[in-house]
């Protein structure tokens, strides 16, 4: 189980050339803004094409621009769940998660809606449309909708980044749940020195469109590999204090 | 009320009605197409479908009979074919109609399919929907107070429509005469009284439709 990404893409004078993978475990992709992170993510995604390389999500291809592979997004099956959420702002919060059971039998889908609404904790709020519901809820509903159909992979692009603190805490905690549930990788881009450190069993360091370095997040902590990795991480400036491994 | 005066309004109606029927299902696949696809050509596409707009109706009718004439491009093969011309028919009143409003309905629904946020498209898409699904499922309905405007704007349009109508289905009484084109008969031989009638429930009838379409565009928010 895991997800090898081999990539590159030149777009509007930037370009991305990254090289990566991942086992069964939840991997942050860690950077500065504009260093494509998300980008990465959306070729995952299937939503843009790389000029060169491969993806592949446990052993099979979803892109290989050698052999001409390019699954398109609908057929990729992946989880994914966008920087503002993305809910159908038409549907209710059920109606939000059926969309997502797409190819499950009708007769199967009322128990599955179900059962993610009380994996989610979203009873009672079924009939509620995404205005009407609040933050943390919304993050929920988005969750569900991403892994009714049980993807093989699970992505997400600075989803809590809108969040309060508190907020923000607990919905590490409903990712930590999410792992423990699903059993999936995980690949979470965000900005957040403190997500990035907490929440991950692999950090990817992003600069400037490559891979400065894939380790865990102690090890590049402690070692980072380069002068850009060790100004990114440095925690004094964000007045965290990192165990020595 | 006089029954030729009854005979135009439901003849206008009828005209309108079926013309906005035509212009709802060309112009939102039209609009989908110039929103959402690029393709060579597609500018002078989109000039084509807005000319109607800006061009004088008469300048559109006359293009419509070099087309549709007896003699046209098209009419003469349909002539050829079935003894048959659209011209000065009623349905020649419904081409006319269609062609002038439907730059509206294709401007309006455009934009409306324009602005629907790419994230709620991009999220369909990893969810398993085909591009057809997300059309049909997130995009018209998130789009549909623009395409309710234009489906509007397009009635009124060819509710009013006189001059393309004019020069495809001719002044016939009892047979081609809408209500503008009676009205500009009427005007023309001195019977205000009747022409004061005709006008009057013409603006009325724009008028109650446009409060009705406003109070519902306002309820499916």
């Amino acid at each position: 189980m895991g997800l090898s990404v081999k990539l590159k893409k030149k777009l509007n004078g930037f370009s991305l050339d990254v090289e990566w993978r991942i086992g069964n475990e939840l991997a942050v992709l860690f950077g500065y803004s504009g260093a494509g992170k998300s980008m990465t993510l959306q070729m995952i995604a299937g939503l843009m094409t790389a000029d060169e390389g491969s993806i592949h999500v446990d052993s099979s291809t979803i892109f290989d621009s050698l052999s001409g592979v390019n699954v398109p997004a609908q057929r990729r099956h992946l989880g994914y769940v966008f920087q503002d959420l993305a809910l159908f702002p038409h549907m209710t919060v059920s109606e939000n998660i059926d969309y997502g059971a797409n190819g499950t039998a009708k007769r199967e889908r009322p128990g599955k809606i179900e059962q993610m609404v009380k994996l989610f904790h979203l009873q009672g709020l079924e009939h509620k449309y995404p205005s009407e519901i609040s933050g943390g809820q919304k993050q929920r509903v988005a969750f569900a909708r991403a892994l009714i159909r049980k993807p093989p992979l699970l992505l997400l692009d600075e989803p809590f980044s809108a969040l309060d603190n508190p907020l923000r805490l607990e919905m590490r905690e409903l990712l930590r749940d999410i792992r423990t549930t699903f059993d999936i990788p995980v690949v979470l881009v965000t900005h957040d020195i403190i997500e990035a450190y907490s929440m991950a069993d692999t950090l990817i360091i992003y600069v400037n469109g490559r891979v400065a370095q894939t380790a865990p997040p102690s090890e590049v902590f402690n070692n980072p590999a380069n002068k850009d990795v060790q100004a990114l991480v440095d925690a004094r400036r964000y007045g965290v204090q990192i165990a020595k491994s | 009320m006089d029954s030729s005066v009854l005979f135009s309004m439901r003849l206008s109606l009828q005209v309108a009605s079926v013309a906005t029927f035509f212009v709802v299902i060309v112009g939102i696949a039209a609009a989908y197409i110039l929103a959402r696809k690029n393709f060579c050509g597609k500018e002078v596409l989109d000039i084509v479908f807005t000319l109607p707009l800006v061009l004088p109706p008469t300048v559109t009718g006359y293009y419509l009979i070099i087309l549709f004439g007896r003699k046209g491009m098209v009419g003469r093969f349909i002539y050829e074919w079935t003894g048959w011309s659209i011209m000065f028919t009623w349905y020649a009143a419904v081409l006319a109609s269609f062609v002038v409003a439907l730059p509206l309905m294709v401007k309006t629904a455009q934009a409306a399919i324009e602005s629907v946020d790419k994230n709620l498209i991009n999220a369909s898409y990893t969810l398993g929907h085909s591009e057809f699904e997300t059309a049909l499922k997130v995009i018209l309905p998130l789009a549909k107070r623009g395409i309710m405007a234009g489906a509007v704007l397009s009635f009124a349009r060819a509710l009013g429509e006189f001059g393309a109508t004019l020069m495809l289905a001719g002044d016939l009484p009892g047979k081609t005469d809408t209500m503008p084109i009676a009205i500009y008969s009427l005007a023309g031989s001195g019977e205000w009284s009747k022409a004061n009638w005709m006008v009057v429930l013409l603006t009325l009838m724009s008028g109650i439709f446009l409060y009705f379409a406003n109070r519902y565009s306002k309820r499916i928010m």
